[in-house]
């Protein structure tokens, strides 16, 4: 479970931006969680839940995205959303795959309410 | 009072990364191979290290830090070989990070070939986090099961090579080492395979070739 520590960061990074935008509150957190990042939703969720308290991101909502794992074959240019993570092509078979997306953990974006 | 949508899209393990790559750039600028070791607890990470040791010491200099929840036991072992070890106590955390590792900087001797990087016993967590490594090492061993990869997708998909210990115990154990890296082949096309018994001292050597062809790739690069 290093989803607490994930969390922490996150709330560094709230910190900063709240005080940048002279945030009095944050009503909503968005993140972007790929399934080959490694952290779990509900666990993140959790995490917030508990880390929010006493903050200004107290009352705040976190959103949750999972975003799936998205190949391009460089021999074949083919583009696939994969269910496993087989990292050959599906179409011609080849192992060398570039990986799209599906390995980030971003936040992407907060709501806040500014003075 | 307004609402404000604030775009920011940063990786929520930035801060990690950033300290992971000034530590890369550090250990191989000064011609040192960091080395991160991960796998389940009890797969045989620090006897390997022992073995390791007596294919690589003294004609090459080795060092070692330990990541462990709590004791200095494994660090010991390390310093009873006559290797220079670390033991980094994460007093529950259940992953090192790379600022733990930035801290023990100032003691790593400069004249070290090879920094190997013990991870805390486990395949999830620590398998999230950079730590300034060149090479990702993970070791499976044979009591494990050989249907491990799959079930651990980020560990095996981020790994440079594949290490199965206790390969002695098969037979009886009924581990398919062939099913075990056609499987993690799949995941991870690039991934290098050894097969390794501590107990009888097979597979240690081609492994430390291995790992030697790595450190020659950093002190010349545009060999």
């Amino acid at each position: 479970m290093h989803e607490l520590s994930i969390i922490a960061n996150l709330f560094k990074i709230l910190e900063e931006k709240s005080a940048e935008k002279n945030a009095v509150q944050i009503t909503a957190v968005y993140l972007k969680v790929g399934v080959l990042s490694g952290a779990v939703p509900e666990l993140l969720q959790t995490s917030f839940d508990m880390y929010k308290k006493d903050t200004l991101a107290s009352r705040a909502v976190l959103h949750t995205e999972r975003v799936p794992l998205k190949t391009e074959c460089e021999d074949c240019q083919a583009v696939t959303t994969k269910d496993d993570f087989i990292f050959i092509c599906s179409r011609c078979g080849s192992s060398r795959l570039k990986t799209l997306s599906g390995t980030e953990l971003l936040l992407e974006k907060i709501d806040m309410d500014v003075e | 009072m307004e609402q404000k949508e604030v775009l920011v899209l940063e990786d929520l393990l930035g801060s990690n990364n950033k300290i992971a790559a000034e530590i890369r750039a550090k250990l191989t600028g000064r011609g040192i191979l960091p080395i991160n070791l991960m796998s389940s607890p009890g797969s045989g990470k620090t006897t390997l290290l022992e073995r390791l040791s007596e294919h690589l010491h003294p004609k090459y200099k080795m060092a070692v830090i330990e990541g462990d929840i709590e004791t200095e036991r494994d660090a010991e072992r390390i310093r009873a070989k006559g290797i220079p070890a670390w033991q980094i106590t994460t007093g529950g955390a259940c992953h090192l990070e790379a600022k733990m590792v930035g801290r023990l900087f100032p003691k790593i001797p400069p004249d070290l070939n090879f920094l190997f990087i013990e991870n805390v016993g486990n395949l999830v967590c620590p398998a999230s986090y950079d730590l300034g490594e060149s090479i990702r090492c993970l070791l499976l061993s044979t009591p494990e099961g050989d249907d491990k990869p799959k079930k651990y997708p980020k560990a095996f998909t981020t790994a440079d090579c594949l290490v199965i210990t206790k390969s002695d115990l098969v037979p009886p154990l009924p581990f398919n080492i062939e099913r075990a890296q056609q499987e993690a082949r799949e995941m991870n096309p690039s991934l290098q395979h050894f097969v390794t018994s501590a107990v009888r001292d097979t597979g240690i050597d081609t492994l430390a070739a291995y790992l030697i062809a790595q450190l020659e790739r950093i002190r010349h690069p545009n060999a």
